[in-house]
Formats: structure tokens, sequence, C-alpha cells
């Protein structure tokens, strides 16, 4: 570790191993920095050595060149694997990084840099429904990072439920694993395989191969359907499967035996970094704040940049189209002969404009809020009902602030992480910027002695 | 159920076993203690404060809290995440999300994370 590199990366998702090795091919001084084991973030998320995948691309698109970037980039800059980063600070030019390392015997590990990659990715974004928190219901997202990084099948029967072009390969990975997949019950319109929005971005062999796959299955994909309530005792045995108007009202529901559900409805970018830093946000095309960033991936602070999910949801190729631009403008600012490559920003634009049709086409209709009941919890760390909420409403709380304040929504152990989105949509909002001043949990000793220099501990 | 294995041709390393509330679950190295638990078809593991209901993996990536877990002792982990390693002795309960000794601060604004508790 040196005491001052001239760029600080955070995730090793394709944003930042892309932003990264650009960097370090311009000549910059890098360290990568990821709370993970393993590369590859979420998309390219990599199996433990234990089980010697002699074919591990089975899993994903494209992991043959993501796999070469990584082999290049740990040759050529400093990589910090299994580091937890729960504070940035920026100060006369110079950013600290404050991280934990290990999984559970944590030390504290400090990081300082003249500039700062924030490349963090998303999370899920799930609704709440009535029964959401049965052990069984999944995130589409956490069925998905069983089987890419442990192996598990998240079920033997499984439906996949929610909306938005990421369920197909879901739905596809648990089949070909061999789950028994139910159904795929997506609550937009079902565009047809033919007519998906994947097949615009050129990316129709990706899009054809999760439609082969789940014919090949037998899995039917519907449109216009949701799972509007899990049931079970103690554990998931079956969902009820709702039709919907186009407002997302059911109109008549039917039974679907199953033990797990995968479910999603898009995903939130995890902002707590930026925020920390006085990073301005914007409010995305699906109402969700990212990171304001100009066409060299530039935050409103200086020598910060932000690529991948931060700056809007659009998957792995656009992340590391962003991460490429980052690098290049993060090396230019630090004075470093980086010849232009408008092709580049064409080829960010296209994916850009592509990623914002997604939303578009793949909304969160308001009718959801109709399948909530009373006792239905909004929050699941603090065990708030809807009724709670609806309480402090009638109270005279006028927004998302207000309800929090007083029925306690988002404030327990995930800090709105997964109830942020609805208590903002009940509260008749936009969700706004998450304000954490810890982005990961600590022990409060270590809390108490944050300042140590890179060199010790 | 070997399809996993089959599709990207693993040729896994023999498992070994952690404990967990003293039954032993099988780990291919590398696994999470999370992952072992839901793939030996353990769905849930402790239990919430207030309406004692049980919980198990939910986002599986880190975000939700949901998998709380006590290993050898440390609590507050996240299965999810949790490298499993052999002979670790797991346990759970509604306890494991509580905050104890050596418990984790949240934010600022009342979380259950232990304003009141000393640190390590
Ligand atoms: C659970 C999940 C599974 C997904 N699976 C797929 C899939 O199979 N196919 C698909 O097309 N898309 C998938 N996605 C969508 C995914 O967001 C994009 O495809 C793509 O991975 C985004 O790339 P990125 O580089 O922006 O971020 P990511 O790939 O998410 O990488 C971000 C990295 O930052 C690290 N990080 C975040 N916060 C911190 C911190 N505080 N300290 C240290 N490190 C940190 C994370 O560990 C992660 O490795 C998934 C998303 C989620 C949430
Ligand atoms: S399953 Fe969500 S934190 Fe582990």
């Amino acid at each position: 570790m040196k005491p001052l590199y001239d760029l600080a990366v955070i995730g090793a998702g394709p944003a930042g191993v892309a932003g990264a090795l650009t960097a370090s091919f311009a000549g910059l001084d890098v360290v990568l920095i990821d709370a993970a084991p393993r590369p590859g973030g979420q998309y390219f998320r990599h199996l433990p050595q234990g089980f010697n995948a002699q074919a591990p691309g089975a899993l994903h698109h494209g992991l043959d060149g993501f796999t070469r970037q990584w082999e290049t980039l740990r040759a050529r800059a400093d990589v910090l694997l299994g580091h937890k980063v729960w504070a940035v600070e920026r100060a006369e030019g110079t950013v600290t990084v404050r991280c934990l390392e290990g999984d559970r015997e944590e030390r504290p590990r400090t990081v300082t840099a003249r500039g700062l990659l924030i490349a963090t990715g998303a999370h899920d974004r799930p609704l709440p429904f009535p029964g959401w928190d049965l052990p069984g219901v999944l995130t589409a997202g956490g069925a998905q990072a069983l089987l890419k990084g442990n192996l598990v099948v998240a079920g033997r029967k499984v439906v996949v439920a929610g909306t938005g072009p990421f369920l197909l390969p879901v739905a596809a990975g648990l089949a070909e694993a061999g789950a028994d997949v139910r159904g795929v019950y997506e609550a937009n319109g079902r565009l047809g395989l033919a007519r998906h929005p994947l097949l615009a971005a050129g990316k129709a062999g990706e899009a054809l191969g999760y439609g082969a796959s789940l014919a090949r299955h037998r899995v039917p994909y519907r449109g216009r359907h949701a799972v509007i309530a899990a049931h079970g005792e103690g554990a998931l045995t079956h969902v009820t499967v709702a039709r919907l108007d186009s407002a997302w009202r059911p109109v008549s529901t039917r039974t679907v035996e199953c033990d797990t559900l995968a479910y999603g409805y898009g995903f939130v970018p995890q902002l707590e970094l930026p925020v920390q830093l006085g990073c301005a946000t914007r409010a995305d095309a699906d109402g969700s704040p990212v990171v304001t960033v100009d066409g060299g991936l530039r935050t409103s602070v200086p020598g910060v940049y932000a690529a991948g999910e931060s700056t809007g949801v659009g998957g792995a190729v656009l992340a590391e189209v962003e991460g490429r631009i980052a690098g290049r403008s993060a090396a230019a600012d630090l004075g470093r002969r980086v010849p232009p490559l408008p092709r580049l920003s064409r080829r960010r634009d296209r994916l850009a404009a592509f990623a914002k049709a997604l939303l578009e086409a793949y909304p969160v209709r308001p009718g959801w809020q109709g399948w909530l009941r009373d006792d239905t919890l909004v929050c699941r760390c603090e065990e708030v009902p809807l009724s709670a909420v609806r309480e402090a409403q009638d109270l005279g709380a006028i927004d998302a602030r207000s309800v929090k304040l007083l029925a306690r929504p988002g404030m327990g152990w995930c800090q709105g992480r997964m109830c942020g989105y609805a208590v903002a949509c009940l509260a008749g909002e936009d969700p706004a910027a998450p304000r954490r001043p810890i982005a990961q949990p600590i022990r409060l000793g270590d809390l108490a002695a944050p300042t140590r220099s890179p060199l010790e501990g | 159920m070997n399809q996993p294995y089959d599709l990207v041709r693993a040729r896994p390393e023999p498992e070994f076993e952690i404990s967990v509330d003293g039954a032993p679950v099988p780990v291919i190295p590398g696994q999470t203690i999370g992952a072992a638990l839901h793939g030996a078809g353990i769905r849930s593991w402790r239990t919430t404060r207030i309406g004692a209901r049980p919980r198990g993996l939910f986002c599986g990536i880190g975000v939700c809290f949901d998998c709380l877990v006590t290993v050898n002792g440390s609590p507050s982990l996240r299965a999810c995440l949790t490298e499993a390693r052999p002979g670790d002795r797991v346990s759970t309960g509604a306890r494991a999300g509580q905050v104890g000794p050596g418990g984790r601060a949240g934010d600022g604004d009342g979380t259950d994370g232990g304003k009141t508790v000393n640190g390590r």
C-alpha cells in the first residue's frame, strides 16, 4: 500500500475494473478497493476457488473479457479485496477512504488518493406485499448471487416475479441449474421476445438465449401478472398470482405452489459514499436518485468520478464503458496526455439512451399499493405495518421523512435500503438520496479511532 | 441436485462441516455461511424482535441484514457475506441480530446500532 495514490477506485464490478485499468494505462498510480473477496461485482460475480469450475463462463456472458481486464489490472495496480468502505472524506485535494478489512475480525485501513472513482453498483429494489418477509422469498438478485457465487440453487419450485429484463436471466439461470421454474410474472406488458428491448441494443443473442432457455424448460412467461401475496406457516408454500390491469390493480387471481419466490422491481444505486462527499444527485427516469455526472463522468465534486449503476441503472456493458470514460477523465484531469476518443462517448450515449428506454418500459405502477393490507410490513427491520405508516400520515406526517420519524420505517439495520423506495411512494414522493454517514456497519471502537495512517495497522 | 455443478463443470474440493446450533452443515470451501444454510434446506435462522418472525436470506448481498448470525461468539454478522471456515460454530435465534458487547453502529438516528454499547 502506498501513502498516496493518484486514483482510488471503489468497486470491482465492470465499471470499477474498466476504470481502474484505463486510468492505469494512462499512467496513474491506481488502487482498487472492493468489499467482496473476489472481483466481478454483481454481474461477473466469481465462484470461489473451492469449486474448481472448469467452465465458469456458463454463468455469465462476456466473462473472458472481464477476466483479461482483471488479470492485467492486478499486475499493474494495487488491489484491496475484502475491504468494506464505510466512509470517504475529501480535504485539500486529497480523498481519504476508510475501510474495514476482513469479513469478521475486521481491521481498519485507510487509503488516500488524489482522485476517487465511485463504482459501487446497485442493489435490488423490492416492493412490499403480504408475506414478503416469509423465508423462501428472495430478491431476484439474491437468487442470482446464490447461484453465481455459491452454486446454490435458490429452491426446487421457484416463481420469478417483478418487472424488468433482469427477470429473464434470473429465471433462465435457475432453470438451467435444475430448478422447476413455475413461471415468470412480469408486471408490465410482456413485449414478446421478438420485440424485447434487449434486442434493440444489439443484445439479440443474449435475449434469445434466455428466451430459448425458458422455452426449452417450458417456463411460462406472463406479462401483466404479479405475485401479490406469499403464503406459508414459517416458510413459503404458495403465492397468489394476479392478472393486473394497466395500473397494476388485480383483475383476477390464482394460486401457484412454490417453495421459493425470486422477485425484484428494478434496482437502487448505492449512493451513500457520493452523498457523504456532497456529490450532487438527480432523479433518474424511474425517480431513483443517481449521481449527477458530466460527459466525462465527473461528479460535482472536483476529483471525484462516478461510473456504472451509481450514475443510473444500465447494466454491465454500459457500466464498463462508463468506467473507461471515467478512468480517462481522471488521468486527463491529473495532467496525463489522453487523446480524445469520441467513439467511446457516442457508445455511452447510445447505451444510456437504451437504458432510459428500459426504465420507461418497465416502470413501477401505483397499483402495487393496493396489494398491501393493514398488517403488511412495509419495513422489515423495524416491523412497521402499513397501518402505522397511515397513522403517521393521519397524525400530520406530510413526507417520507416525517413518516420515518413518527412510524420508524427505515430506522433499523438496513437503514431504509429495502423499504426506502416503498415509503417514498406511499408518501407520494420520489425517493431521496440516502444520508447515511456510515456506509457499512462498524464496531464502535473502530468508529472512535478512525484516524490511522495507511502505513500503520 | 448436481445440475449447477455440471453447468460450470465444477470439481469441488471436499466439503467441510460447520456447526449450526449444534447440528452439522456441509460447506464447499469458499461458500458463505448463508449459502451453506440455504443450500442445506435451512430457510430461516433468526426471529425478529417484535413479531418473532422467522428470517433467513432475502437480499443475498449484504444490504437487508435479515440473515444475521453469531459466529464463534461474534454477534451480528451477515451470513450471506461471511465465508464459512472449518469448525465454525454458528448460533442463531433472536439474539443473533441484537446488539451485545461488540455491537455495531448503524447510523446516528437511533437504529439498533447500539449507541449505548461499548465497542471492542
Ligand atoms: C444482486 C444483484 C445481482 C445481479 N446480477 C446480474 C446478472 O446476473 N446479470 C445482469 O445483467 N445484471 C445483474 N445485476 C445488475 C448489475 O447491477 C449490473 O449488471 C452490473 O453488475 C453493474 O456494474 P457496476 O460495475 O456498476 O456495479 P457492480 O457490478 O454492482 O459492482 C459494484 C461493486 O462495488 C462493491 N461495493 C459497493 N459498495 C462498497 C463499499 N461500501 N465498500 C467496498 N466495496 C463496495 C461491491 O462489492 C461490488 O463488487 C445484478 C444486480 C444485483 C444487485
Ligand atoms: S441476506 Fe440480506 S444481508 Fe444477508
